[in-house]
């Protein structure tokens, strides 16, 4: 049975008919064509999906767009200001904390919500925030250098 | 994996989804963060008709002080209650399993509510429900009744919730004065689900332990209170010596689960030693 939702994403109001049993990840990026948030396990685990549901990073795997109703949601394509970068995007692409890079949305996303509850953390906290995002290529020590940056950066 | 289809309905308080519940014929499921739920539908582990979303119920919501008790709102997300200074300081046991679920994502989404009647096994909260003698407040078609911890877990994934009823709120009792707490896990490698969970309140007096409630999730198909090592511990001075001692009873009677990463034998071992940490660190709270 349809469900009428609406939601703004990356600044844009969208109201569309979404089946019950649609994940908002596919309705990301099936119906929106938001393809930059990734389905790597799609079973809560690796993180890839993960996109900003009221400013909190969440695994759009394992939410129904049903239940987005009403949120505001950025995924990895609302983060940039034209051609500027976002501070957490520069400071991956500043201290290569990527290699194959489908993991980066995730990431960059999960690192967001932590930076916005802890602006100065450890690299003990940033491992602890990113728990529940797995790099394949095992990019770890470039991803905290990353988010190290990244506060910096932002706290100028 | 697409979750088979069902029929998706939204409740706006907790009378509705009551009534919800009772139209369904027992074939709904209450959907509160999801985190526990929607992986159980994409496995096809369960295939409800109907899923009734409570996520919007305000008054589920929030945390509050209610004299000596922490009223926790089924709604309540694990970082919610994790972060919370009221939690955090009257009933630090339940703060930290909190702390101990999942990841950072999983912890804004997932709710008390839902993980308490998930009853995974493996769960965090439980243990510190027992030590914190929480009580469960359950709504019905017949009204609200309560369900004290230590007959809320029933079985493996089975609560003292009924078809027709819905959790609405965890009551915490305050901690008593002069009590240290801990909640330690051996997280599963992979999945980082408690293999041995164990909270532990010790309240001293005058260098004496006065009384310990001590309990496990992980090791037993239900969540326990241990009282082997609550009486083996109280009385003691709670030094090294009688912490080992009353660590050697752990799991006494308990029939410990057993699968491919840890055979009961071993669930058994850590155990006795997850108790021993446990009573070490609540006791050092304690002073």
């Amino acid at each position: 049975m349809a469900v009428e939702i609406n939601v703004k994403v990356n600044g844009e109001a969208h109201q569309d008919s979404v089946e019950g049993n649609q994940l908002l990840v596919y309705y990301l990026r099936e119906s929106l064509g938001l393809t930059g948030t990734h389905v790597g396990c799609d079973t809560s685990g690796c993180g890839a999906c993960t996109v900003l549901v009221d400013g909190k990073a969440v695994k759009s795997c394992t939410m129904l767009a049903a239940q987005a109703d009403g949120t505001d949601i950025t995924t990895i394509e609302g983060l940039a200001d034209g051609n500027g970068l976002h501070p957490v995007q520069d400071a991956f692409w500043e201290e290569h904390g990527l290699q194959c890079g489908f993991c980066t949305p995730g990431m960059i996303i999960t690192a967001i919500d932590l930076l916005e509850s802890n602006p100065d953390p450890s690299d003990q906290e940033i491992r602890e925030a990113l728990e529940g995002n797995l790099c394949r290529c095992t990019g770890y020590q470039n991803i905290v250098k990353a988010v190290k940056y990244a506060a910096q950066k932002i706290k100028g | 994996m697409v979750p088979t289809a069902f029929d998706y309905q939204r409740a706006s308080s907790v009378g509705e989804a009551v009534t919800l519940l009772a139209e369904s014929g027992g074939n709904a499921k209450i959907l509160a963060g999801g985190h526990s739920l929607i992986p159980t539908l994409k496995l096809r582990l369960a295939r409800p008709a109907t899923l009734i979303d409570i996520g919007r119920v305000d008054e589920l919501k929030g945390i509050s002080e209610d004299g000596d008790t922490i009223v926790i709102g089924a709604l309540a997300t694990h970082d919610e209650v994790a972060t919370s200074d009221v939690v955090q300081a009257k009933a630090p046991n339940v703060a930290a399993a909190a702390a101990a679920i999942g990841d950072l994502q999983v912890r804004n989404c997932g709710t008390i509510g839902g993980a308490l009647v998930h009853a995974d096994p493996a769960s965090d909260y439980p243990a510190a429900i027992l030590t914190d003698e929480a009580e469960m407040v359950v709504q019905g078609p017949g009204g609200s009744r309560t369900v004290s911890a230590a007959d809320f877990f029933v079985d493996i994934f089975a609560t003292a919730v009924q078809e027709d009823e819905l959790l609405t709120a965890v009551r915490v009792s305050a901690r008593a004065a002069g009590t240290g707490s801990a909640y330690l896990k051996f997280p599963n490698p992979a999945s980082g689900y408690a293999v041995v969970g164990c909270a532990a309140n010790v309240t001293m007096d005058g260098g004496k332990c006065a009384s310990a409630k001590v309990a496990f999730n992980g090791v037993a198909n239900v969540a326990f209170r241990d009282a082997g090592v609550e009486d083996a511990i109280t009385g003691t001075g709670a030094d090294a010596a009688a912490i080992a001692a009353a660590a050697e009873c752990a799991g006494n009677g308990q029939e410990c689960m057993s699968d491919t990463f840890a055979s009961a034998e071993f669930r058994a071992h850590l155990a006795k030693v997850y108790a021993g940490r446990a009573l070490a660190a609540a006791v050092a709270d304690a002073s």
